[in-house]
């Protein structure tokens, strides 16, 4: 995985609350499976006028201009600016790979879903949260100050603007060290193998029936 | 030793370690695996020279993706019309040969949606932990199981090391007590829970579902119940252990036989809360308070009693939700619309992991039996859970009440609920769906969906707008032709 220890990029503002998975990437493009090529249709109901399929060239797709990813300078944004219940929906990893694919490399918003957010992680893409004040102040400093950069640090777990807004997050130990270093998840894991040879032995012996053979 | 939630004992029962940073190993019994979230995962596990961690904890079947009309079904995989799908349910079959994995293949009277096959089979069992990748999966902690809905990177995870990362969640108590109306449904009840505590209410939280009306439902509403728990923002969703759970398990397939079921059912009736444990919240509802639930908008959260008129955006004071519903209400096109029965419907699905099993048909059929289906529904298309459902319904008979009244019979998969396959919604169609997400562009490109129970859906295809159940089958309706 991609480590993730400091960012500065312009941040888009994304004004909307609960955000699904559906809209940050429609199923058809469900259907590959591959874990790239989703960024050209991350928000595809929201970015262009008809209807996507997958494996299209988008190239020439009618934008609906007035959609922030369609504005200059968004079309190169890295962080997104949201509201709350970020991500709801289902379980699909597209979500953040359609991000991450697009270009951005974190997500702001006062809460998001708990599944979203967990992918999140996997995949090197920062979600941060912050309070609904911060998130708005944020809000109007991007909107006032267009193409405006954010900056990210996530060693000290601090956002800052050039305008001289500083906020700290919250993020939990863990996932924090394995984004600062790139760590696989499974690997990690895999380290307490013998602890999970030995919970498998005690758990058989006292439910035995969940190691039967299927027929 | 402290009193302990449903959900507490589940997670000390999985716990392999518990880390200094917080986060914590949890035990994995059983991963059901479809055709649209286990590609990368597979792929990953042959890039790493990898093998799964135990076979026989794995079972797989596709549903997202297969065809549900009997033309493109009869000819198996290659009946799918679209490539792109057909590549991907190829790759599951592929993938579950290499690596030895139980599938019930796309013309096994067994395949299905997954969270209907996995209880169906027995292989969902009391006091497992479950996964899938899929976020549905709270569905099965209707049988006091721990059951999380995962993303992909977690599947390969628990392919494996047999092993979740995970951290303890806060537990919350939902209490539905007193005895629900006629055709009022466990749909209903769950539509109710996230109209009053909102999509992000659960957010963190494991849900048990609890109190008599809860108690009093069959193990397919308590599946409903517990199916919808991630609409109200919770990944998990659980019901405490009784004979109804009991009695459900008893003989299927992979349900533990002879000795081992009198050992497993000693072990099972444990699978309670204790009466003085500690829940963060509790929320209480009044069954006979709940009426027949629509939902509005573009989020599980806009509902309704039908008998409500529609909330206006003006009338919302907190900013965020005031532009939420003045978008739903554009998407919806609901301008110059009071109430529900304005709208006019175009579709109806009844069907997907909320509401396909044998007793979600049989109410629908019950409805519409003897009757018709109104003119302005272009298509009205039931869709069994699973092979089995189906051919429970069709010994029923059920299929000819279906058919007799004008909607079509489908093969079993997902369908109309996420239209990954040739069934959605046309720009703008209407469409009363027993499916749980009424997300824009769910059902189709432009499509509007209005969640509801069988029963409601079933009364909605006859009248061809949204009516309380109860009326219609109160007025004598049956029209000859
Ligand atoms: S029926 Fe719908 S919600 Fe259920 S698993 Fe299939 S697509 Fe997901």
């Amino acid at each position: 995985m991609r480590p993730f220890t400091q960012h500065k990029g312009i941040a888009a503002p994304l004004d909307l609350a609960n955000v699904d998975t559906d809209m940050i990437i429609p199923k058809q493009f469900l259907k590959s499976i591959k874990r790239t090529g989703f960024g050209k249709n991350l928000f595809d109901e929201l970015r262009y006028q008809d209807e996507g399929q997958a494996d299209q060239d988008c190239s020439g797709r009618p934008l609906r201009e007035d959609f922030i990813l369609n504005k200059t300078p968004y079309q190169n944004a890295s962080i997104l600016l949201a509201r709350r219940n970020f991500g709801c929906g289902s379980s699909r990893e597209h979500a953040p790979w359609a991000l991450d694919d697009f270009g951005f490399r974190a997500v702001i918003a006062p809460s998001f879903a708990d599944i979203f957010f967990n992918n999140c992680f996997k995949n090197g893409l920062l979600p941060i949260q912050l309070t609904e004040e911060q998130v708005e102040q944020l809000f109007q400093e991007v909107q006032n100050n267009i193409g405006c950069e954010i900056a990210i640090d996530l060693e000290q777990q601090q956002v800052s603007t050039d305008s001289g807004l500083a906020f700290s997050f919250a993020v939990d130990e863990f996932r924090k060290a394995c984004l600062l270093n790139g760590l696989d998840d499974i690997g990690l894991t895999l380290q307490d193998e013998d602890k999970i040879h030995a919970f498998e032995t005690r758990h058989k012996a006292s439910s035995p029936w969940l190691f039967a053979a299927k027929n | 030793m402290s009193a302990k939630t449903l959900y507490d004992k589940l997670w000390d029962n999985h716990l392999v370690t518990q880390r200094d940073d917080g986060s914590a190993l949890i035990y994995i019994d059983l991963q059901l695996l479809h055709e649209v979230t286990s590609p990368q995962a597979f792929e990953g596990l042959r890039l790493a020279n990898r093998k799964p961690w135990r076979i026989s904890s794995n079972l797989a079947t596709p549903d997202h993706n297969v065809p549900t009309t009997v033309n493109e079904r009869k000819n198996g995989i290659d009946g799918i019309s679209d490539q792109v799908s057909k590549i991907q349910v190829m790759t599951l079959d592929d993938n579950c040969d290499e690596f030895g994995i139980t599938e019930f293949a796309m013309n096994d009277i067994r395949q299905g949606i997954v969270h209907v096959v996995g209880p169906e089979q027995g292989a969902t069992l009391p006091g497992m932990t479950v996964v899938c990748g899929d976020s549905h999966t709270s569905t099965h902690g209707a049988f006091g199981a721990l059951a999380h809905g995962i993303g992909t990177s977690e599947v390969e995870h628990v392919l494996a090391t047999q092993c979740l990362v995970q951290k303890k969640m806060k537990n919350m108590l939902i209490r539905v007590n007193g005895e629900l109306s006629p055709y009022v449904s466990a749909k209903d009840v769950v539509l109710a829970i996230i109209g009053k505590i909102g999509t992000a209410g659960g957010t963190g939280y494991a849900i048990e579902f609890g109190g008599s009306a809860i108690r009093s439902l069959s193990m397919e509403g308590r599946m409903t119940v517990c199916n919808m728990a991630i609409e109200a923002g919770a990944r998990v969703g659980l019901i405490a252990v009784d004979d109804t759970t009991i009695d459900y398990v008893k003989d299927r397939p992979y349900a533990p036989k002879g000795e081992q079921w009198q050992q497993a059912i000693t072990a099972w009736r444990d699978l309670v809360s204790d009466d003085d444990a500690h829940f963060d919240e509790i929320v209480d509802l009044s069954a006979s308070d709940i009426k027949p639930q629509v939902t509005w908008g573009t989020s599980p959260e806009m509902v309704i009693a039908i008998d409500k008129a529609i909330p206006k955006a003006e009338e919302q004071t907190d900013a965020t939700l005031k532009e939420s519903y003045a978008r739903a209400w554009d998407y919806m096109g609901l301008a110059g619309k009071t109430m529900l029965s304005d709208i006019q419907l175009d579709r109806v699905f009844i069907g997907s992991c909320t509401n396909s099993r044998i007793e979600d048909l049989r109410i629908a059929a019950d409805v519409v039996k003897g009757r018709q289906i109104a003119k302005n529904i272009k298509e009205a298309i039931v869709v069994p859970g699973s092979g089995l459902v189906k051919a429970q319904a069709e010994k029923e008979g059920l299929d000819r009440i279906f058919i007799d009244a004008g909607l079509q019979w489908r093969e079993p998969g997902c369908s109309m609920c996420l239209a990954m396959n040739a069934d959605k919604l046309g720009n703008g169609e209407h469409c009363a769906s027993t499916s749980n997400r009424n997300f824009e562009g769910r059902q189709g490109f432009g499509g509007r969906t209005h969640l509801v129970s069988p029963a409601m859906a079933a009364a909605a295809a006859i009248a061809g707008y949204f009516v309380d159940v109860n009326e219609l089958v109160k007025t004598d309706t049956s029209v000859t032709h």
